[in-house]
């Protein structure tokens, strides 16, 4: 799931230098560096209009419904304990890392997110797994931002360390299918779109996987329909994948990110025959995205309001502001002929 | 049924063959060509032990007397051991055209042919005129399988092989193959298949749980009181109870009849398989496991014994519109155990008096209408017809609560 930390957003300007080149103008350092999760202070409007709050409202009405109709394998009190686990080690890393503020907000979303996707028998491993997802936040970090989207590195750490927990990609089965989707769409709505690129580029891509697959075998098409029809795919996709603060800056590196995850996705189901193909590929692309973002730089991105994705500046930016020099050393050549379509493409939104 | 560890696969064929024997065929897509030691013909009676062994059972205990508190008692357990329904795919007939004889063996009662093929017309047309009833159209249901590179296991009865050795009934084929597919072509049967389909997936594994990841699979209810007249036409009512459920999700879920750690049961619907028994049906991994010896004078172990086997039993009806793509399983770390059964509960017919004698027969009412109620949402069965069965009026008037001061005295006759 998204995990959507923090607040502002700030455009890096992109110029040409000289010869063609492109290149990124640093900006300038951010005067209050909220890392980690810590809370910028907003007004009141704001906080009712973060997006997380769009997102949180959903998760826990997908759980809830999944709890009393699709029979998930979790009990309500084990819900409870990783929800609980994530708020704890949230509060816990923020006072570690001395944040101004806890915000709960990342730490819910994350926990519903495993209560929707991590099945085990044993209630320690569950809080283990809420754990890990919040710590990851803010261990594994590069450049001023986490790695790996945390839901997704709490389920892959798990299921690589134990073998007693899994994933269950059929619990969704398709008779609620486009309620949900129309759930989703709703949050794209809400979002304004923010960042939406990436869900839009991995959904082409790995429909045209799906399908094409299909028509290469001569299978009809209720098939690959049927494989997309799929819950976890629809989650995957308009919140895991999207997450703002994992993927790469640029729009460039986001629609190269969505081919890699989509292909390998593809390439775990279709070629390995193993399941959770979306969560393994989603992991192993992750840790590609400082290698994307030094490639084709890009703004950094965090929520503001909802989500034009566009620039506010004046505002300061947190979280990854103050790592910015970070994003000087990741000024590279890029795309010496193509200045026009770079411009384009390391636009925001 | 799937027996599988890691990525080996022992899959064992049974199916409701009533016909010809003469008639008999089936082509089942293979990831891999097999060996003619990766084939295998089982018996019977041990699919027919673990189905009676994981089938849903009835649990009937008998009300004690309300004056004298004890405990229930579990007593005994009929067991609806529904047939199993087979990976029937259809026969064949018919001619060649680009298709590769890979192999060729008999085994037991059985002609096998492990077929490649370039064409799906070609395969089809091989099929048919080598007598392979298969139905028409499922050349466009072969071709994907042949794109993805997969064998075709054909098998016919060989008449003078069953005659010597003297098998009246089709036993079951085995094969053990090797490939990170865990799944069940079902596309093949479902080509002109008249009507739904019933498949049992009987699966032996070594973690846990199996469950399919392109269905929902979701664990049929379990643990209703019923009223006891179901004891006398269990079939029937597993019968219903599984079309209604069907028809509740909508025929699109795979059900979980049977989840349980190998070794123990409780109840025990039948005796838990002997290692023998298991190891015949292909638990490859019990080779060197020490058998612990069976507890004496108890004809169920109640206790789990350790087996290292795990025993899913899925239950599905499918039709194409429903049921798309083949089944795709995987192996789970659910080690919960999970049983469909039902609770009959004889009432008490004692003619003692006492407060919470009264109170008891009092509650009676109340308790047969709930059974009835729970049987007719379980089963769709006319609630009326249910009442009438059971014993069960219309619900009485709900009794005025006690008092609190009325409560307080009663336990001790005083009021």
């Amino acid at each position: 799931m998204a995990i959507l930390d923090e607040t502002l957003t700030r455009q890096v300007g992109s110029r040409a230098r000289g010869n063609g080149v492109q290149a990124l103008e640093c900006p300038p350092p951010a005067r209050q560096p909220f890392p980690h999760g810590g809370r910028p202070k907003r007004g009141r409007g704001a906080l009712k209009r973060d997006p997380r709050h769009y997102q949180i409202a959903l998760l826990a009405a997908l759980l809830a419904y999944g709890l009393i109709r699709l029979d998930f394998e979790i009990s309500g009190a084990q819900a409870a304990a990783m929800v609980g686990a994530a708020l704890l080690t949230q509060y816990l890393c923020t006072r570690i890392w001395n944040l101004p503020a806890f915000d709960p907000r990342s730490a819910l979303i994350s926990g519903l997110s495993l209560c929707l996707l991590l099945r085990t028998n044993s209630l320690l491993l569950a809080v283990a797994a809420a754990a890990v997802t919040i710590a990851s936040k803010f261990v594994l970090r590069v450049g001023g931002k986490h790695i790996f989207n945390p839901t997704n590195v709490g389920i892959v750490a798990m299921m690589l360390l134990t073998d007693r927990v899994w994933v269950s990609p059929g619990q969704w089965g398709n008779v609620a299918f486009f309620a949900f989707l129309m759930a989703c769409l709703g949050g794209l709505v809400v979002n304004r779109a923010a960042r939406s690129d990436v869900t839009y580029a991995f959904i082409a891509c790995y429909m045209a996987l799906v399908f094409g697959r299909s028509v290469w075998l001569g299978e009809p098409p209720t098939i690959p329909i049927h494989r997309l029809e799929n819950g976890a795919l629809l989650l995957f996709t308009f919140f895991m994948i999207s997450d703002p603060r994992t993927t790469p800056d640029s729009r460039a590196g986001r629609i190269l990110f969505a081919f890699l995850v989509a292909c390998g996705a593809w390439y775990v189901q279709f070629r390995l025959f193993r399941t959770n193909g979306l969560l393994w590929s989603l992991a192993v692309f992750s840790s590609t995205v400082p290698a994307i973002d030094w490639l084709l730089p890009g703004a950094r991105y965090a929520w503001s309001r909802p989500g034009t994705g566009r620039l506010t500046s004046g505002e300061g930016a947190y979280e990854t502001a103050g790592r910015d020099g970070d994003r000087a050393r990741g000024a590279r050549v890029v795309w010496p002929n193509a200045p026009r379509l770079l411009r384009f493409l390391r636009s925001q939104g | 049924m799937l027996v599988r560890q890691d990525d080996k696969t022992v899959l064992t064929m049974a199916n409701d063959f009533k016909g010809d024997p003469k008639e008999f065929a089936i082509v089942v897509p293979v990831p891999t060509v097999l060996e003619k030691d990766q084939i295998h013909v089982g018996d019977k009676a041990l699919l027919d032990h673990l189905d009676a062994y994981s089938a849903p059972r009835l649990v009937e205990y008998f009300d004690g007397n309300p004056c004298v508190r004890t405990r229930d008692d579990v007593l005994r357990l009929p067991s609806a051991s529904a047939a199993i329904g087979g990976l029937a795919s259809g026969g064949g007939r018919a001619k060649s055209l680009g298709v590769t004889i890979e192999a060729q063996y008999t085994v037991g009662e059985y002609d096998i042919l492990i077929l490649s093929a370039l064409q799906s017309n070609g395969l089809e047309t091989w099929l048919r005129e080598n007598e392979y009833r298969i139905p028409a159209g499922a050349s466009s249901v072969l071709g994907s399988y042949i794109r993805q590179n997969m064998k075709f296991f054909v098998a016919k009865v060989n008449l003078k092989e069953q005659a010597k050795l003297g098998f009246s009934m089709l036993r079951p084929i085995q094969v053990a193959y090797e490939s990170p597919k865990f799944m069940l072509p079902i596309r093949l049967g479902m080509v002109n298949a008249d009507g739904p389909q019933e498949l049992f997936v009987f699966a032996l594994t070594r973690k846990g749980r199996v469950e399919t990841t392109n269905y929902r699979t979701v664990k049929l209810p379990t643990g209703m009181d019923v009223p006891v007249y179901v004891k006398d036409k269990f079939g029937d009512f597993y019968k219903a109870m599984f079309a209604q459920q069907v028809k509740k999700e909508n025929m699109s879920t795979v059900f979980t009849e049977y989840a349980w750690d190998m070794g123990w049961c409780d109840p025990c619907a039948a005796e838990p398989l002997s290692s023998e028994e298991l190891r015949k049906l292909g638990v490859f991994w019990l080779d060197d496991t020490p058998q612990p010896p069976a507890a004496q004078g108890r004809p169920f172990p109640i206790r789990p014994r350790p087996q290292d086997v795990y025993v899913t039993r899925l239950h599905v009806r499918y039709d194409n519109p429903h049921f798309p793509e083949d089944l795709v399983f995987q192996e789970t770390a659910d080690r919960g155990n999970f049983q469909g059964r039902y609770v009959l509960r004889h009432e008490w017919k004692g003619d003692e008096t006492c407060d919470a004698a009264s109170e008891y027969r009092r509650s009676l009412p109340q308790r047969r209408e709930r059974e009835a109620q729970t049987l007719a949402s379980l089963t769709g069965w006319d609630i009326n017809e249910i009442r009438k069965q059971s014993g069960a009026g219309p619900a009485p008037a709900p009794q005025p609560p006690l008092k609190w001061w009325q409560r307080i005295w009663r336990d001790y006759g005083l009021f």
